[in-house]
């Protein structure tokens, strides 16, 4: 399976999904006017790593900002990953934020909440 | 208010917040807010537009952002129809009613249960507005005639 790698603009995350290794990492900024348009090949990607998944699935969460049209859509990527979990493979959330950026790290508890995945909270000093 | 202008006015703010030497963490709240409130002009001018009854310079909005030794303030001002007062003044004073935690609790809700419409709004702009400013949403409706209001909505962010 291909990965998906995509280069951040001003208003859209860094992705790379790795398929090989199990890796998908999402980077950058994330404040699209409409954000499903942004998502769709990021939720098709999933469906097809689905498929054949390795054992063991880690998502990097590194996002500076988001705003709410791409909360919904992070919180469909998640769902999407729960349904994976514990059938082929175990996925594991890192939520990173940066130091005193409590605003992140609550988003992060608020998708810790919804969500049945184990989450990380991960303090860096820069995104 | 055109994805380019909304671009272009997040690109002047970050610098300016740069060149102030602005804590990171309050340059990140005001991003944040600018952010929600832009980008709730450009898509209530967007529905707009379809409307085939709405004037062009109904299609004009305000955005005014005022900086204090401690304090930003983001001003946005739209026209609106009379008939959508009600129901934006409920939730106003709704989420104005709230405390950290109810709102922290009410946004989940709508993150969780709420449909996102096909132009990619959540229904959560106004809650992701108070949370991160802390204080409450000062708005106005100001009528202009049968047809029109005026809507203006101002955001305090404090250090």
């Amino acid at each position: 399976m291909e990965n998906l790698n995509l280069e951040g603009s001003a208003k859209t995350p860094t992705v790379n999904f790795n398929a090989g290794d199990g890796t998908l990492e999402l980077k950058g900024r994330s404040i699209p006017e409409n954000s499903i348009e942004f998502y769709k090949p990021l939720n098709d990607w999933i469906d097809g790593y689905a498929d054949a998944p390795k054992s063991a699935t880690v998502v990097d969460v590194k996002l500076e900002y988001f705003n709410t049209s791409s909360s919904k859509c992070i919180l469909d990527l998640f769902k999407q990953l729960e349904s994976l979990d514990k059938q082929e493979t175990k996925v594991q959330v890192n939520w990173y934020y940066e130091e005193d950026d409590e605003d992140m790290a609550e988003a992060g508890e608020d998708y810790e909440a919804i969500i049945n995945l184990p989450f990380k909270m991960i303090e860096v000093e820069e995104i | 208010m055109t994805s380019e202008l909304l671009t272009t006015i997040l690109q002047i703010m970050e610098s300016k917040m740069e060149r102030f030497e602005e804590r990171p963490k309050i340059k990140k709240k005001v991003f944040n807010v600018l952010v929600e409130c832009l980008q709730n002009l450009y898509h209530h001018i967007d529905e707009d537009i379809d409307d085939m009854d709405t004037e062009q310079n109904e299609l004009n909005s305000l955005f005014m952002i005022a900086k204090t030794v401690s304090t930003y303030t983001i001003t946005t001002g739209n026209y609106i129809k009379p008939k959508e007062v009600d129901s934006l003044r409920s939730k106003l004073d709704l989420i104005n009613g709230m405390t950290k935690d109810e709102l922290k609790a009410y946004y989940k809700q709508v993150l969780n249960e709420g449909t996102m419409s096909a132009k990619g709004t959540a229904g959560l702009g106004m809650i992701d507005i108070a949370r991160k400013s802390g204080k409450k949403l000062e708005y106005d409706f100001a009528p202009i005639n049968n047809n029109l209001s005026f809507f203006s909505l101002s955001v305090k962010i404090e250090e």
